[in-house]
């Protein structure tokens, strides 16, 4: 299944503000939990995140944090931030909203 | 990306990073961020049984294509594409020669101009009408000294031969002094105008040092004395809005600000600006474009069409040049400029690209700028013994002699490389060579003229 590439760029901040409110991550590991949890129909080009990751830092929804792994790794942990939970939150219920709707439309006119 | 065998894994991620570290969009942090990711990816897939070199081509082409993400991170980090350079950038570039040391240096050289120009208060010269020529006379002496030392500094070259550039300067301020200027003396207004011109060269030297002879060194020096004039200009524009304060904000409380614009602000801040331009300039050289041959495309144009306007309005009326006093140093001025436009154009110019459109509309400019400055000299040649010699005159006119022959050797070579019978380069090292000429002539106004004119 190929996702048309407005869409993917539309989920792409809820679905990581969704997985760093699970708990602190880093790109490699986002990448991989996305793919997980989409049964890997969600392909992400790997280096995308990282835009979108600095975007949502820059807009203060996570933080950042430079740390060393247990496997001797430096990497970047990013941790998400009260105002990028009210964010979360907020997109929530307007993916809800879009969701109920399509989910109404669909039961109705062509079950699947 | 070529991955041959013999290549180990490690050189393959040195170069990958090379290639990133080549775009603007990213910056160090983000190299490393990504470049854990790519390992992170290559443990993961070696772990699946790939080969190392495999490995390597499927994590490189997961994480996409280099155009794209680039563009991507450019659009998240927008303020990356406008180059910044402020004072104690935290971590900006520590491979930067100089860098923190410099910046200390600078602004102790720069408050240490500012101050020189009051020592001569301690000793009964203030700055008010009657001790202003002195201040005049002495302008270069209190910066350029300073400047020279920068330089000095930071061509790492504090050794004995350092100690000849103080002899110019030592020169300066005794012929700058001794001679017994009358109040109002045109020779004196002369020196304070060539002494700088004269010592420009010192600093100069100072700044390519051994360089000197060679014809690139004395072309950056070119470059460089073009871009701080530009950056002084605009240091002189903040100058002006912060004395605009001053006097608003004293005056809002019935006080008079003016001793403290006259006696302090102007002065020290006019002497202190030399020094932070010219480590702007040379903090910024590798950083942005530079404007003075931006400048140079934009003018040549206008000046050509001013020009040949103006030859052909004459021709047209039939008008002669009205030779009253100052019209000989508004003609030099103008030779001046185009001599300027032509440097300029030089200097931002690859000499071994062939003409060009540009090239002909130089040529354009400089000959009718030899046609417009000929005519004036004529006019004026016709009347100069009715006007007598005064220093002024004679100043004027060999400034203008030398640059007419600069022009007129100029015009020969451009018409050369335009006909494809010489080479860029020629003209190049006539412009570059000619340089000392200025400063030996503006030598000679600051030495010669005031005994033979009597001071007068």
């Amino acid at each position: 299944m190929d996702m048309g590439k407005d869409l993917v760029a539309a989920s792409a901040t809820p679905i990581l503000l969704a997985i760093l409110a699970e708990g602190d991550s880093y790109g490699y590991a986002i990448i991989k939990r996305v793919a997980e949890l989409s049964g890997g129909h969600l392909q992400w080009t790997d280096g995308m995140l990282y835009p979108v990751l600095h975007r949502l830092e820059r807009q203060g929804l996570v933080a950042a944090k430079w740390s060393t792994s247990e496997t001797g790794r430096r990497r970047k942990y990013y941790r998400i931030t009260k105002d990028g939970r009210t964010q979360l939150a907020a997109q929530r219920q307007q993916w809800q909203v879009v969701d109920a709707a399509l989910r109404g439309l669909w039961m109705q006119t062509c079950p699947a | 990306m070529t991955t041959p065998g013999d290549q180990s894994l490690e050189q393959q991620i040195a170069h990958w990073r090379e290639y990133l570290r080549r775009r603007q969009a990213f910056q160090g942090s983000d190299i490393e961020e990504l470049e854990a990711h790519l390992r992170d990816q290559l443990t993961a897939l070696t772990e699946t049984g790939l080969a190392d070199d495999e490995a390597f081509l499927v994590a490189v082409k997961r994480m996409g294509s280099l155009d794209a993400l680039s563009r991507e991170f450019a659009r998240a980090h927008s303020d990356r594409l406008w180059k910044q350079l402020v004072i104690g950038s935290g971590p900006a570039d520590d491979s930067a020669p100089g860098g923190q040391a410099e910046v200390l240096v600078v602004l102790g050289l720069a408050v240490a101009a500012a101050l020189a120009i009051k020592v001569p208060a301690l000793f009964g010269l203030q700055i008010d009408d009657r001790d202003l020529p002195f201040y005049f006379r002495n302008a270069a002496l209190f910066v350029l000294p300073f400047l020279t030392v920068y330089f000095v500094w930071k061509r790492g070259s504090i050794h004995s031969s350092a100690l000849w550039l103080a002899l110019p300067f030592a020169a300066a301020a005794v012929f700058a002094n001794i001679f017994p200027f009358g109040t109002r003396s045109d020779t004196q207004r002369l020196t304070a105008l060539h002494l700088p011109l004269a010592l420009w060269l010192v600093v100069g030297y100072a700044y390519v040092r051994h360089r000197w002879f060679a014809r690139e060194g004395r072309m950056d020096f070119v470059r460089f004395s073009g871009e701080l004039a530009i950056y002084y200009v605009l240091i002189a524009l903040g100058g002006f809005v912060l004395i605009a304060f001053t006097v608003m904000l004293f005056a809002s409380i019935g006080m008079k600000a003016d001793w403290l614009i006259g006696g302090w602000i102007v002065p020290c801040g006019a002497a202190g600006a030399v020094l932070i331009g010219s480590w702007l300039v040379e903090a910024k050289q590798s950083v942005i474009e530079n404007m003075a041959p931006v400048l140079t495309r934009l003018f040549t144009p206008l000046f050509s069409v001013l020009l040949l306007a103006f030859l052909g309005t004459m021709a047209w009326t039939g008008s002669p040049i009205n030779v009253e006093r100052q019209v000989l140093i508004g003609f030099d001025l103008l030779l001046a400029l185009v001599v300027g436009l032509v440097l300029y154009a030089a200097s931002a110019r690859d000499p071994h690209a062939p003409p060009d459109f540009f090239d002909g509309l130089q040529l354009v400019l400089v000959v009718s700028a030899l046609v417009v400055d000929g005519v004036a000299l004529a006019a004026i040649a016709a009347r100069i013994s009715e006007f007598g010699f005064t220093p002024n005159r004679v100043a004027a006119l060999g400034e203008n002699l030398i640059l007419l022959v600069n022009l007129a050797w100029t015009a020969w070579l451009y018409a050369r490389f335009a006909r494809r019978r010489g080479s860029f380069a020629a003209l190049e090292r006539w412009q570059v060579a000619y340089l000392p000429v200025y400063a030996i002539w503006a030598a000679v106004v600051v030495i010669v003229f005031p005994p033979v004119f009597g001071y007068r």
